[in-house]
């Protein structure tokens, strides 16, 4: 099994997984959030959130009452149906922590098989910069009230759009 | 340390108590979360492999950690954040202080930290005029409810979604329509709407750290809930408090924690969020009040490193290995004791369950861990859920063995001369003699069987038992046999002619003196099966007093066991051990008490004796030689240290190969284990313990029980009220 499909079978636990290429991106991204969105700049070639309905200015304050977040993920790993989240200048941290539903946007290129890989390119990656970065799985829960319960501080809902050209 | 007679019905109550109190909750979560880890790493192949690295990263890094510390200072330094190094909680409490009034903040946010309870910091900034909000929701609860962590990982652990909503309700004045009902959903989005307001106005933001990369000065943070995210990036102003001990080299280091550390500690294979942060973090920060964001040039970020004891544990040989924990809490859920009082009974004044015994050691001093000592029976449950291989049991006997050394020797009367063990320095409490010296007095009493029963079970016996050494008056402590195991064998002799081999049968404590029937029955299998038996006098392998921390007893006990076996293993023959718990100390805990090579030699020639006959019938004997039934149904509950060494497939096996259907038992351990349940203190929890083994094994009409521990047995004798024999007499070819 190629390193995607290990992704898209283990991240079908915990997330949707959308797969698209560049040129359905608008379409695929469209079908994935619900308005109001904030999203954060895509590093992907030919793909944006320009021509979107995803409001990359944005105020605390919007953020804050947005229902989805759109972010780069950088790194995908396989085994795990895991992704990372950057805590980049744009915001996408809080971007991908304060909306409900969290939508990441994820090159296949950028898929590891696993861990041990995962973290070979993460060393690369800090040394070059970003350095900071989030192993997200699923939404954000809690067992503390007596029985598991998704959504606490950060999303309920997670979404990734996986771009097989990229 | 309660060795007075008063001492130990005040811990009694307090044990019933909790057993009452918080004994359901507790339960309820450390066993589904205890199986759940179970079913995470039965289906996860490289947890040997893992938890091998994983140990050998953290001896390498508590091996150079005056290094790392340099290098981290200089890393964080680099990346425009500030380094602090506590010597002690007040000094930690001093710097968390100074930063508070420098950033001119009243409010700060704190995301789940144990080293944070370790130094009391709510307490200290509270008292200096600040507000400090818990943001994990379980310690949101605890906060509320001015109460301590019950579990290192789930601090709220011993509270029902019904005491929380009226802990809610009652803080909040919520009556009627708006009073919270115990609908956990309820309760989570009633808590998060709380906290999250209050992490959005907070001026500070605090975090402990899972690990600290030293070479990028990168935190690692583990979480479900996403609080301690957002506590980081929210407020301009970051303070992350970590133990000195969380250091690793490289980032390339956190791969095997992080495969590591869900599975163990709650059961999942990652947790929702493994943060990575090298703070400063470049994210803007979110100023919610004047709704704008500002430059990330505006956040601080402040780690403090505290030592507290730590240096000096890592000086300790005995005590270094609690430095490799990484605190998942695994321990404490598979733990039976734990399962049945929760961390509020078996913890100290901050950390609760097995390992927290040697981090209140070290941290707090040896008496913070004195009265949670006790509950480790050393069962051994824990040993195969810690991801980095902790020997946990033997950290708690060391504890022992230190505190026995610390009790007033004047206390002590010797009622019986020349009995002291010389080894053991110092004052010994009376009960962890009496049940450290069980030999002595097995030899003793045995000249005059029934004589000694008959005072033991006696009313003023059972009484002056009680009030001199601290025995339940409820237990009946063993009867002593008529004939001892080797006084039938000496009279009866071998009965195999042309034997296919030879092999010692272990003639341990208890089956020689108090249950020789599950010994004729071991050595008639025996013979079935071709083999000639050597029973010799061999001394009691060191496992009672080495589970009263007596080990300079236990040592010389392996001493002249070890001597005796030998010369027989030199003769080519194999030792065959009834006793499980005897087993596991010729195959894993000698290795703690004589020299590697003589630990590894009666190692390698050990068995259990069941996994020995196993071992014949793979090797051609035919199982008809012995007893068979055809579906007849057994109850079989296998022994806790038989379990850790992964024997008791072998039972199994083998019951299945004479016929018989098996079905065997989930719970950790019976609850007995050795002296424990018959201490007065610990009556009660070993009951409680045992009533769960009771609901697991549920009905057993028209079914036979075994058990194959000596412990096993008496717990189940108790609670089906019939006698449970050692599963090699259901074999037995009589």
């Amino acid at each position: 099994m190629s390193s995607e499909e290990t992704f898209r079978e283990s991240a079908a636990g915990t997330a949707t997984v959308h797969e698209t290429t560049a040129e359905e991106f608008a379409e695929t991204l469209e079908s994935a959030i619900e308005k109001p969105a904030v999203g954060t700049p895509l590093p992907f070639e030919g793909v944006s959130l320009d021509e979107s309905p995803v409001e990359t200015e944005f105020s605390p304050e919007e953020l804050q009452s947005a229902e989805t977040g759109v972010t780069p993920a950088r790194v995908g790993i396989g085994e795990y149906g895991t992704v990372t989240l950057p805590s980049d200048g744009a915001g996408s941290e809080l971007v991908s922590l304060y909306t409900p539903r969290h939508v990441a946007v994820l090159a296949a290129s950028a898929i590891e098989p696993d861990m041990k890989a995962a973290y070979e390119r993460l060393s690369e990656e800090f040394a070059g910069g970003a350095d900071s970065q989030v192993l997200a799985t699923g939404p954000s829960a809690t067992a503390d009230m007596g029985t598991l319960i998704e959504g606490v501080h950060g999303p309920h809902e997670v979404h990734i759009l996986v771009l097989e050209d990229r | 340390m309660s060795s007075k007679r008063g001492d130990r019905e005040g811990t009694a109550s307090e044990f019933r108590r909790l057993i009452e109190t918080e004994g359901d909750a507790v339960g309820q979560n450390t066993r589904t979360v205890n199986q759940l880890s179970d079913y995470a790493l039965e289906r996860f192949d490289s947890y040997e492999e893992l938890r091998g690295a994983a140990r050998e990263i953290k001896e390498q890094a508590i091996e150079e950690l005056p290094a790392l510390i340099g290098e981290v200072d200089e890393a964080v330094e680099a990346n425009g954040g500030e380094v602090h190094v506590a010597q002690t909680a007040a000094d930690a409490n001093r710097i968390v202080e100074e930063i508070m009034a420098e950033q001119d903040a009243q409010t700060l946010a704190k995301s789940k930290s144990m080293t944070t309870e370790e130094i009391e910091v709510n307490e200290h900034l509270e008292s200096a005029g600040y507000d400090v909000i818990e943001t994990d929701l379980g310690e949101y609860v605890i906060q509320l409810a001015d109460e301590k962590p019950s579990h290192l990982i789930g601090p709220a652990m011993h509270k029902s979604p019904g005491e929380i909503a009226e802990l809610f309700n009652r803080e909040f004045g919520l009556t009627g329509e708006d009073a919270l009902s115990e609908n956990p959903q309820e309760l989570t989005e009633f808590a998060r709407q709380k906290v999250g307001e209050r992490i959005r106005e907070a001026d500070v933001g605090m975090t402990g750290a899972n690990f600290v990369v030293a070479e990028t000065g990168t935190l690692m943070l583990v979480t479900n809930e996403g609080n301690a995210r957002k506590t980081a990036v929210t407020p301009d102003t970051h303070i992350a408090v970590a133990g000195v001990e969380k250091l690793v080299p490289s980032l390339v280091d956190l791969q095997p924690f992080t495969e590591l550390i869900a599975r163990t500690g709650t059961g999942q294979d990652i947790t929702s969020y493994v943060s990575l942060l090298t703070p400063r973090v470049d994210t803007p920060v979110p100023d919610f009040e004047a709704d704008e964001f500002r430059d990330s040039d505006d956040r601080d970020f402040h780690l403090i490193l505290l030592d507290n004891g730590r240096m000096g544990m890592r000086e300790d040989e005995q005590l270094r290995e609690t430095l490799y924990c990484i605190r998942c809490g695994a321990c404490s859920n598979a733990c039976s004791n734990f399962q049945a009082v929760g961390g509020h009974g078996f913890g100290g004044e901050t950390y609760t369950g097995g390992i927290g015994t040697g981090w209140e050691a070290g941290v707090h001093g040896i008496e913070s861990a004195s009265e949670m000592n006790d509950l480790c029976t050393g069962c051994s449950r824990c040993e195969p859920k810690c991801p980095v291989d902790i020997d946990i049991p033997w950290i708690n006997t060391v504890v022992r063995n230190r505190l026995n050394r610390e009790v007033d020797a004047d206390d002590f009367e010797y009622l019986v001369e020349g009995l002291h063990p010389d080894e053991e320095t110092g004052g010994l409490d009376r009960q962890k003699w009496l049940f450290g010296n069980v030999e002595t007095l097995a030899k003793i009493g045995s000249k005059t069987p029934r004589l000694a029963n008959a005072v033991k079970n006696s009313g003023p016996g059972k009484r002056l038992l009680a009030s001199v050494f601290g025995v339940d008056t409820d237990r009946t402590l063993p009867d002593l046999a008529d004939e001892t195991l080797r006084e039938w064998y000496m009279n009866r002799g071998p009965q195999v002619v042309d034997p296919d081999r030879d092999v010692v049968l272990y003639p341990d404590l208890y089956t020689d003196y108090f249950d020789p029937e599950r010994g004729k029955a071991a050595v008639r299998v025996l013979e079935a099966l071709d083999v000639r038996v050597h029973i010799p006098a061999v001394a009691e392998s060191g496992r009672a007093p080495l589970s009263q921390g007596m080990i300079e007893t236990a040592r010389s006990q392996a001493e002249f066991v070890y001597g005796t076996l030998v010369t027989h293993i030199d003769r080519g023959r194999d030792v065959v051990v009834i006793e499980p718990s005897d087993a596991a100390m010729f195959r894993d805990d000698y290795e703690k008490l004589l020299p590697e090579q003589s630990a590894d030699r009666l190692a390698g020639h050990s068995y259990e004796i069941c996994e020995f006959v196993y071992g014949l019938l793979e090797n051609g004997r035919e199982v008809d030689a012995l007893s068979t039934a055809e579906g007849v149904s057994v109850a079989y509950h296998s022994h806790c240290q038989q379990r850790t060494l992964e024997l008791a497939a072998y039972t199994e096996e083998l019951l299945d190969r004479a016929g018989y259907d098996v079905r065997t038992s989930d719970v950790e351990c019976c609850g007995m284990a050795g002296s424990f349940g018959y201490k007065e203190e610990y009556a009660d929890v070993a009951r409680a313990v045992g009533e769960h083994l009771r609901d697991d094994l549920g009905e057993v009409s028209g079914e036979r029980i075994a058990a194959s521990g000596t412990s096993c047995q008496t717990q189940l004798d108790l609670l089906y009220d019939r006698p449970v024999p050692h599963p090699v007499e259901l074999l037995d070819p009589r």
